[in-house]
């Protein structure tokens, strides 16, 4: 028996929960004596009020989409995959080393060219997690926890003593050539005669970003690959009876998960950097948990998940600027949306189940 | 009808337990309805009725596990409340739950002491414990060692522990849940001699089971429960398996399933040597031999635990095994990645599971969805690289008409159907696949009347259609009504087969307990 | 190496490894009652910051301590409502926590100290002081024992004499008593300590607060003692390196000793590149270094060392059902 309807899980639990998580963090900021009300007039217009706004909203929204697709096509096998950090690191080595080593002609075949690296690269630092999950029974949770760390201590080894440049003090790769530069959302808006700003990094990888939301959807409820991986997720036994093998599922979800959150990197370090810097992540990663958590898992959930958050950091960013507020804000508030939406749901969802039960009995 | 003062002889004494008025409710299910039920001291007393009659709800309810909605409970005249666990041992009564409740890496004294240490530091507990143990293992012969740890103890010597446990505790009143389930019959006598021993020194005890012959063997009195009703409490030597029977399904029951006798044909399946080893090491099938002829229905009986579930699990293609196998004369991959289950049904082999909610549905997915489990990379269920969505749903509308799955809602998950309506969801995609060889294990588990006399019907049928049935079913009268030929699983043995026209349950129960022919 | 280096080197291996045990300890006790908990390194965070804040508007080392305990158990009493109560998951709600410390210790701080995210330099009574053990300084003059005990066994804070005294306590506490074996009992089978009658949910929120306990003084010491006040994101992944620890030990307590030990140990040596290119002759990074006990948690994860089987019903929330 169905307690609530669809739409009261789907829409209301995590409107709710977000609600909470606004409340707390207007809480927050009052008490370290600012106008939460003037907070959030500065974010709005900060993030949303002017094309640089939206330039910086969307290029962090384009971060969180791929690692919140990362974090739910993982869910959906029933893996919790915190490694989105290191996933993503090591993506942005691969797409240093297509753009540093291949002499690309074009940035079209660049963006390709780099996108495999990033996924491959991304895939691979999931693999290792994956195998040692189906095959050896290591919980998944601990060694991309594990793998965070390494991912960090192997870029800072390169970067400090491998890639950087002779003469650099900076732990950072060379620049990218000209030629594998990818067009900002200036760019592309202006042929068609939409003035956007040229300052704001978002780029092309946008664009990617909301086709692999798309994809995935396809992938997940639309062919028998998916179908096989919400199966596993469900039930494993079942999975078992049905003859889908758990280690190809587990794997092939880890990989897919990987290779989403190592195409961040076309973003962050192509897109927007031009070079690997060291932690060039900067939390993203982490992030996707939220955003993944917000958006049920669901790529529409995600997209929206992923462009609040966008509109989070920018508006935070604008907030540490103008005000005494910090921009460690948007981490409280990153950290009390995974609380209420993912660990306190049911604190959500129990007084909700009654509500409903009871205008049932009333009515019926 | 509600219990009536059954046992003259002890009129002067207060009863034991006695609940009047019990009822409880989770959400619109009504689980027990106005119980009321009297338990005199020194006697054993049945409680038996259907899965999901109400038996563990009502057992629960007087070990403090639920709270009862109206209703109130005396023991030994005393009202007493039973809000928690705590207050039940309080009130002296002690559980032997189905499953048992004991830490599996602890030792058997640790176990006993588990909540009834005597103060702060274990040293002195355990060497009291120890004291009592032996006490205890004296006046009652319950014998076993305690620093053993419990993973390597048998299920029986478990069950004596769970027992030990609650004397341990004082218990006056012994609440025993379905107990024998996992007993071999020798094991279950030697449960029903010390539950003597048990009664003879003054001790309650209730059983509850939904097996007549225990209940005739073993009780004084009997209630019986149906739909969360109490239908009769009698004097078990006052009634009969049969009429006790009626009174738990609410009409005579047709244990007979009409059938032609089979004319079995070639062999489909062909089983040499069969050994399974389990993921702990144990070999679970020590080299067995089965054939399977076309058109016709094989039982395999025997105590649940004995290897039949393994069995399944290699036909069924999750669990690697050695040996042979052949299917309509081909070989079966018993290892690698060709001994999946997707493998088999290319093979023509179909599965119904035994756990229909852990292997044979995804509960959270849909009628559609769950109708194409197994079977979601047929062509049929595809266009190009995507899944045919439509196609599956339409499949499954004609297939929940003539299987008259109820709510004929495609749309609906799994979960929020009935057991016997999910089962015809399962059995409904697997017998609709036309199998060569269809595995079903206990095929009418948890299913309603009107819905059990439907599947062994679609399971005949299909026999009729002259393909090979292997049933798996730990009900000795479901396997004696539906299968022509019986094999006997005991210990990873095949122990012997017997045309069912030809054998009754005794001869089986002796098989079944090992005792060769 | 002579011997002077290698007691320098076992010193502050003895200095770094004690928030580790701390916390690995902590961990140990919410663990083994089926409670996980990512959320160590946030605890730490959170009891590191306001140990440095109390201590340095009061003065008081000891006001601190408290604090830094007042605010882990916060958050541990967080952790158990949501994984306890209302049976969310356990590792969410650890990632949660994590977040919420890293955010609201700078948050605080700025508002607090407006000097960028840190608390000021804590001085005097407001930081734990090496104790100078009795005769250390007597007996440091006696041929090789003389400087274990006075360079390496003296001359520590309180927190550390605490923090290994914890060790054979835990063991104590979980292998002698009858609250240790009714905790280990929960996180194997909590069905079987809610039928005897004891309470799961009472037996689990205790486990969990007396790891924000352990994980305070874990804190406390990382911002009155190792240093001199609170920086952003001080605790730098030792809730993890402790948890890596815990398996490591396989949830037994003197493991967890000698685990954190030796991740102490890789620390001390990251900071001391030329003692490894003196006994090893080779150039080591210290990043790499310091990824070691990460590498060789995964190789025990992996199961080629001994596998590690975690308590039975850890991470899962307990449903009473029959």
């Amino acid at each position: 028996m169905e307690v609530m309807p669809k739409w009261a899980e789907v829409i209301l639990v995590p409107l709710i929960s977000l609600l909470l998580a606004a409340i707390l963090s207007a809480l927050v900021i009052m008490a370290i004596g600012e106008d939460p009300i003037a907070a959030v007039q500065l974010m709005v217009t900060g993030a949303l009020g002017s094309t640089y706004g939206w330039g910086y909203t969307l290029y962090y929204a384009t971060n969180f989409l791929f690692t919140g697709l990362a974090v739910s096509v993982a869910f959906h096998a029933g893996l919790f995959n915190i490694g989105g950090e290191g996933q993503a690191m090591l993506g942005g080595l691969g797409v240093a080393l297509m753009c540093l080593l291949i002499p690309w002609p074009h940035w079209t075949l660049a963006l390709i060219g780099a996108s495999a690296g990033a996924a491959l690269f991304g895939a691979a630092w999931a693999a290792i997690p994956a195998y040692l999950q189906a095959k050896r029974g290591s919980h998944i949770v601990i060694t991309t926890i594990m793998f965070n760390f390494i991912a960090a201590a192997l870029l800072n080894y390169l970067l400090v003593n491998v890639m950087r440049p002779q003469g650099s003090m900076d732990p950072a790769s060379a620049r990218f050539p000209e030629a594998v530069h990818l067009p900002t959302l200036h760019d592309l808006l202006a042929p068609i005669g939409i003035s956007f700003s040229k300052a704001a990094p978002a780029n092309v990888t946008f664009l990617i970003a909301v086709l692999a939301c798309v994809l995935v959807w396809f992938l997940l409820w639309r062919t028998w690959l998916g179908y096989e991986i919400r199966s596993y997720g469900k039930s494993e036994p079942a999975a078992k009876y049905a003859g889908i093998s758990p280690t190809a599922i587990t794997m092939i979800a880890m990989l897919i998960s990987g290779g989403l959150a190592g195409m961040m990197a076309i973003n962050n370090v192509m897109g927007e950097a031009e070079r690997l810097v060291l932690n060039a992540v900067e939390g993203a990663g982490f992030i996707g948990i939220a955003v993944a958590l917000m958006g049920r898992s669901h790529p529409f959930g995600v997209f929206l998940a992923a462009v609040l958050f966008g509109f989070l950091y920018q508006g935070g960013a604008e907030l540490a600027l103008w005000t005494n507020i910090p921009r460690e804000l948007i981490v409280v508030i990153q950290a009390l949306v995974i609380l209420f939406t993912g660990a306190l749901d049911n604190m959500v969802r129990m007084p909700l189940e009654r509500l409903f039960l009871m205008t049932r009995r009333g009515s019926g | 009808m509600t219990a009536d003062d059954t046992s003259g002889r002890q009129e002067t004494a207060a009863p034991a337990i006695e609940l009047k008025g019990i009822s409880k409710a989770f959400g619109p299910v009504q689980a027990n309805k106005d119980i009321s039920i009297r338990v005199m001291p020194g006697t054993i007393h049945g409680i038996i009725g259907e899965n999901g009659a109400g038996k563990s709800t009502l057992m629960s309810i007087l070990y403090g596990f639920y709270k009862a909605d109206k209703g109130e409970i005396f023991i030994s005249g005393q009202k007493t409340e039973i809000p928690d666990s705590q207050a039940a041992i309080a009130a002296g009564i002690g559980m032997v739950f189905q499953h048992f409740k004991l830490v599996e890496n602890f030792t058997v004294l640790e176990n006993i002491i588990l909540g009834a240490e005597d103060g702060g530091l274990l040293k002195p507990s355990l060497s009291k414990a120890r004291k009592t143990l032996l006490e205890l293992e004296h006046e009652y012969g319950l014998n076993v060692d305690p620093d053993a740890v419990i993973e390597d103890l048998g299920v029986g010597m478990q069950q004596r522990v769970e027992i030990l446990k609650a004397l341990y505790r004082q218990a006056d009143i012994l609440i025993l849940d379905e107990p024998t389930g996992v007993l071999t019959p020798a094991e279950a006598d030697q449960l029903f001699r010390i539950l003597d021993r048990l009664r003879a020194e003054g001790k309650t005890i209730i059983l509850i089971t939904h097996k007549l012959r225990e209940i005739m063997e073993a009780t004084d009195t009997v209630s019986v429960m149906r739909r969360g009703e109490m239908t009769a409490t009698v004097k078990t030597a006052d009634t009969s398996p049969a009429e006790l029977a009626e009174l738990m399904v609410g009409r005579k029951v047709l244990l007979r399933v009409d059938k032609t006798p089979a004319t079995p044909g070639d062999v489909i399946l062909d089983i040499k040597g069969l050994r399974v080893v389990d993921d702990a090491g144990v070999e679970r099938v020590k080299g067995i031999d089965l054939q399977v002829r076309a058109g016709e229905i094989v039982g395999i009986a025997g105590v649940a635990g004995n290897g039949q579930s393994e069995l399944l699990e290699v036909l069924g293609g999750y669990a690697d095994g050695t040996g042979e196998i052949r299917v309509s004369g081909q070989p079966l991959d018993l290892a690698g990645k060709r001994a999946d289950g997707r493998s088999r049904r290319a093979r023509g082999i179909a599965h119904v599971p035994e756990d229909r909610q852990r292997e044979g549905l995804i509960m959270d997915f849909s009628a559609w969805e769950n109708t194409a489990f197994g079977y979601h990379r047929d062509p049929s269920y595809q266009s190009g690289v995507l899944l045919n969505n439509a196609a599956i749903r339409s499949d499954t509308e004609a297939k929940m008409q003539r299987f008259d799955v109820r709510p004929p809602n495609p749309a609906l998950a799994a979960k929020n159907f009935s057991g016997g309506n999910q089962q015809k969801i399962v059995l409904a995609r697997e017998i609709e696949r036309n199998p060569d060889l269809l595995l079903i294990g206990q095929p009418t588990r948890g299913v309603d009347i009107g819905a059990i006399e439907f599947i062994h019907q679609q399971i005949v049928a299909l026999r009729d259609k002259g393909k090979a049935i292997l049933l798996v079913s730990v009900e000795l009268e479901e396997i004696l009504a539906l299968a022509d030929r019986v094999a006997v699983m005991f210990d990873g043995h095949i122990m012997g087969e017997r045309q069912s026209a030809e054998t009754d349950e005794k001869e089986l129960g002796l098989l079944m307990a090992g005792v060769g022919s | 190496m002579d011997f002077l280096t290698l007691i320098q080197l076992l010193d502050s291996t003895v200095r770094l490894a004690t928030p580790l045990l701390l916390a690995c300890l902590a961990g140990l006790f919410s663990e083994r009652a089926g409670i996980f908990d990512i959320g160590l390194e946030g605890k730490m965070l959170a009891a590191a910051f306001f140990s440095a804040a109390i201590a340095a508007l009061t003065g008081s080392v000891w006001l601190g301590l408290l604090a830094g305990i007042a605010a882990s158990m916060g958050f541990s009493l967080l952790h158990g409502l949501a994984s306890i109560t209302f049976r969310g998951n356990q590792l969410i709600s650890g990632v949660a926590i994590n977040f919420l410390a890293a955010g609201l210790t700078v948050l605080i701080a700025q508002d607090w100290f407006s000097q960028g995210g840190r608390t000021p330099s804590l001085m005097g009574g407001a930081r734990f002081e090496p104790i100078t053990l009795p005769f250390a300084e007597n007996l440091g003059t006696v041929p090789f024992l003389g400087p274990i005990y006075a360079e390496l066994i003296s001359g520590h804070s309180i927190l550390v004499y605490i923090a290994f005294l914890t060790v054979p306590l835990t063991w104590w506490i979980l292998f002698r008593t009858r609250f240790g074996l009714r905790l280990r009992a929960v996180g194997e089978n909590p069905a079987a300590v809610d039928t005897a009658g004891v309470s799961v949910v009472g037996l689990r929120y205790a486990a969990v607060m007396i790891c924000g306990m352990l994980c305070g003084i874990a804190g406390a010491y990382l911002s009155t003692a190792l240093q001199a006040g609170f920086v952003k994101d001080m605790s730098a992944g030792r809730g993890f390196i402790a948890l890596a620890a815990l398996i490591f030990a396989k949830w037994r307590p003197w493991h967890a000793l000698y685990a954190t030990l030796l991740f102490g140990l890789f620390g001390a040596l990251e900071t001391r590149p030329d003692v490894i290119q003196a006994i090893f002759g080779i150039k080591v990074q210290g990043a790499l270094l310091g990824a070691l006990p990460y590498v060789m948690t995964v190789i025990i994860l992996a199961g080629f060392v001994g596998k590690a089987v975690p308590p039975r019903a850890g991470g899962e929330p307990y449903v009473k059902e029959r």
